[in-house]
């Protein structure tokens, strides 16, 4: 391989390298805002709620496409004529696709029945009307599925507050986990405002938030590890406060290329993808500042005494971190 | 951590080809059959086609299990020239009670009814998987074993997916997928198939044929059907009832064939149906035992037809006619020659995608990925410059990398799973941010470029390996309990994390080893 090239250097910095701003100056302000919006969520959470996608709410989602505009009116007599409760008949997409929306029905077996009825009342009332989605999930199925997702984010959550323990101290585990579950209120909150529906997929995206937003927390806390091995003496506050200044190109960084990669799902991926992705760029930005103004806050009132504790031996120059 | 020996770049160069040449297969038809040549299958709702749970009625299960052991204990106990007693099923408590009414004769039931427990056990070993007890003074309960249970479970869950299999291969269903979930559940997943209707309706009934006679002594009128009599409807007398002896005389497992045809005096549809040797036999010596009587042909609980029998029937072929259309006709002879399904089945899920739907959400995915992926490679060009570049190039490896082993593993991708592939190409250059800034750090602490670049990768290889591990045990966890599309997307981002952490840390730096070697800056350009 050869690599004869003149050195191209980077063009441009988000951040100059000499940057110190004191960030546990607002730590405060930080908390309270987030305190704020984390219990803003929570009442959206319970008003207005979820919109429950059909993975969880069980239901049955039809999508049409008519020989040509579709006849709202006319379609809605012919389910009405079939005995079909719908929740919704909506234009979808465009004038000749159309979907309609049942709620959960009592028993598996009818809402077999019900597909069957909405298929020919579709292609009664506007003969040639092609189903190219069906989507029709039974309640114990959606009560599973909804069990099971919530099992993954929980044993996640777990999983991260254990790793993290194992690898540095408690006060840094306990630090995330808290962040990481103040972060998955404000993520549920968005949702409920948005009214994006709350499905296997999002479950995904929580999890990728989580996931991602860790990163963030394990890179700040790396650098604090090994600042509080560096600078024996150096008050908490002020350590704190110079590992985030040192790692901020890295945490804004690593934050930007993955809103990138999210925002063309969002703006071109389709209906299936861009609530998915939305809530993954709200997720981004929300985790990348917590890291900042939570996490390290957090931190530093669990362990302004007790990460210091071992500090009485006297001062060795720097060692390699773990 | 700089130097990499020959082998070492032979195995990081390697790996790259290796994954190169496997995907391959994606592009172009296999050159020949001995060629392994795997790879990625389209989801559903990428490709188009139906997914279908089915949930096995286990209830059906252990009801007919429990009714097969109280008649044999009705037989048993007769046997033992009991005559007073009363045996009940009794499905909540997987138990079957008899109640002796004849004091003196208890000993001789619990006895017959042990040996029974015994023989009629159907697990392997020497465990009984029925259990005997005495209840009150003159009650004997046989209890099955939770493992007796899980068994029957299991054999009639895999029973059913040999019916399903067979039923849907009828239907000439292109490449079906049937595979058992959980205890109770199977999936069927049928590739280009946007209206499962058909596939629904054969798999929406049970098919049990069996030849009994009809007891032609009974009215059917009658409030309460005496023992051993069945009261069902006839099909061919719109909602009348018949009575039926309940007696299975032959069972529709022993025929070997059936086909539907045109009966060529009426022009009737029929089903023409041939028994086994068994069968044979069997309908011989009923049919002679009963000539000018009248038996029913049932299907699942319903009288299809009951003629009279004229004379011995000994050929082993008959004929079913009953208001059939070619429809129908041909319905009914592929349930009969797939076989009955030992239990009902309920759709509990179905989802199905159009091929143009599945086509739109391929062209929305592939959009979102290039221009997420152009977005990253300017991104990382401008803010690390040359060790942008490398990153990159380690990117598009990285890609290649995911492909591959998508391939190996032919594992499913879905809309989903091209979203994990993209979240993974934003989160695999995280590695190379990490690397490069921490070089840049050791640069300005006053570190020579190779010392830089040594104690740069081994210092940030800590924090990688720690925000990955995390990243991909939520991931894990996902693959664990998600179904469905969504599992697409935890594979990806798992497998994604794993080649980004070759790429990121293994080719990158092989990239700045070469290059350092080969220009010997004074300066790194981070």
């Amino acid at each position: 391989m050869i690599f004869i090239t003149p050195p191209l250097r980077p063009l441009l910095r988000i951040v100059a390298d000499n940057t110190r701003i004191h960030f546990m100056r607002g730590r405060y302000l930080g908390l309270i805002f987030s305190a704020i919006f984390s219990t803003a969520s929570v009442i959206l959470f319970f008003y207005p709620g979820l919109n429950l996608g059909i993975d969880f709410a069980g239901g049955i989602i039809m999508e049409a496409r008519t020989p040509g505009p579709a006849d709202f009116p006319k379609l809605r007599l012919a389910l009405a004529a079939q005995g079909v409760r719908e929740s919704g008949v909506q234009r979808f997409g465009d004038d000749s696709t159309l979907a309609v929306r049942l709620e959960a029905q009592p028993t598996e077996a009818g809402t077999q029945v019900m597909v069957s009825k909405v298929r020919a009342a579709l292609e009664e009332a506007q003969p040639g009307t092609r189903i190219v989605r069906t989507d029709a999930v039974g309640a114990s199925v959606s009560a599973e599925l909804f069990q099971k997702g919530m099992l993954a984010l929980g044993l996640s959550l777990l999983m991260i507050l254990f790793y993290i323990w194992f690898r540095f101290e408690w006060q840094f585990a306990v630090g995330a986990v808290v962040t990481l579950i103040l972060d998955l209120t404000k993520a549920i909150g968005f949702l409920a405002l948005t009214r994006f529906e709350f499905d296997l997929v999002m479950i995904g995206a929580l999890l990728t938030i989580l996931g991602y937003s860790t990163n963030d927390k394990v890179v700040v806390y790396d650098r604090m590890r090994e600042n509080l091995r560096k600078y024996k003496t150096m008050p908490l506050r002020e350590l704190i406060d110079l590992s985030i200044n040192e790692t901020l190109n890295r945490t804004l960084g690593t934050s930007m290329t993955v809103f990138l990669a999210a925002l063309p799902l969002a703006l071109f991926g389709g209906s299936t993808l861009s609530g998915f992705a939305w809530v993954m760029l709200f997720g981004i930005v929300v985790g990348t500042s917590s890291s900042i103004f939570i996490a390290a806050p957090i931190l530093l009132f669990l362990g302004e005494h007790r990460l210091r504790r071992d500090a009485g031996s006297p001062a060795k120059p720097a060692t390699k971190p773990a | 951590m700089m130097y990499f020996s020959r082998l070492k770049t032979a195995l990081v160069l390697g790996t790259c080809v290796l994954g190169a040449l496997l995907c391959l297969p994606n592009l172009l038809p296999a050159p020949a059959s001995w060629v392994p040549w795997r790879s990625i299958h389209l989801g559903l709702d990428l490709r188009g086609g139906s997914y279908l749970l089915l949930e096995v009625d286990m209830g059906a299960v252990i009801h007919e299990r429990l009714d097969g052991l109280a008649d044999a204990a009705r037989q048993s106990l007769r046997r033992a020239g009991i005559v007073r007693f009363l045996v009940a099923a009794q499905p909540a408590q997987n138990r079957i009670t008899a109640r002796i009414d004849e004091a003196d004769k208890l000993e001789a039931a619990t006895t017959a009814l042990r040996e029974l427990a015994v023989n009629n056990s159907q697990g392997s070993g020497s465990r009984a998987d029925i259990e005997v007890a005495t209840e009150g003074d003159n009650t004997i309960t046989l209890t099955l074993s939770p493992v007796a249970l899980k068994q029957r479970a299991t054999a009639a869950v895999q029973q059913s997916i040999e019916i399903v299999r067979r039923r849907i291969d009828e239907t000439g269903v292109v490449d079906p997928q049937i595979t058992r979930q959980g205890d109770s559940r199977i999936v069927v997943q049928l590739p280009g198939i946007e209206d499962p209707n058909r596939v629904k309706q054969l798999l929406g009934k049970t098919a049990r044929m069996t030849f009994r006679l009809v007891a032609e002594d009974v009215n059917p009128a009658a409030p309460v059907p005496p023992p051993g009599v069945d009261f069902l409807s006839d099909e061919s007398m719109a909602g009348g009832k018949i009575a039926v002896r309940r007696r299975v005389d032959v069972d529709g497992a022993n025929l070997t064939d059936a086909r539907a045809g045109q009966n060529s005096q009426t022009g009737e549809w029929v089903v023409n149906f041939t028994f086994d040797s068994v069968g044979t036999r069997r309908f011989a010596d009923i049919s002679r035992a009963n000539v000018g009587h009248r038996f029913a042909i049932v299907l699942d609980d319903k009288v299809i037809s009951a003629p009279v029998l004229r004379e011995a029937i000994t050929a082993g072929r008959g004929q079913i006619s009953g208001h059939f259309d070619a429809k129908s006709a041909t319905e009914l002879a592929v349930l009969l020659r797939a076989g009955a399904l030992p239990a009902p089945l309920t759709v509990v899920e179905e989802r199905s995608v159009g091929p143009e739907l599945g086509a739109d959400a391929i062209r929305a995915g592939a959009l979102s990925l290039a221009a997420g992926f152009v977005l990253v490679i300017v991104y990382m060009g401008v803010f690390y410059g040359m060790f942008g570049l490398f990153a990159n190039v380690a990117l598009l490896v990285n890609l290649v990398l995911l492909l591959a082993l998508l391939s190996l593993f032919e594992a499913t991708l879905t809309l989903p799973g091209m979203a994990g592939i993209l979240l993974t190409l934003g989160m695999a250059v995280d590695a190379n941010i990490l690397i490069n800034e921490r070089i840049r750090e050791e640069v300005r602490n006053g570190r020579t470029p190779l010392n830089a670049m040594e104690t740069g990768f081994r210092r940030a290889f800590a924090t990688i390996i720690d925000s990955n591990a995390t990243a991909f045990l939520a991931h894990v966890m996902l693959f664990f309990f998600g179904a469905g599309p969504v599992r697409g997307f935890a594979v990806t981002i798992t497998l994604g994390i794993v080649t980004s952490l070759f790429t990121a840390t293994m080719l990158a730096r092989l990239f700045m080893v070469r290059w350092y070697a080969t220009n010997r800056p004074q300066t790194l350009p981070v």
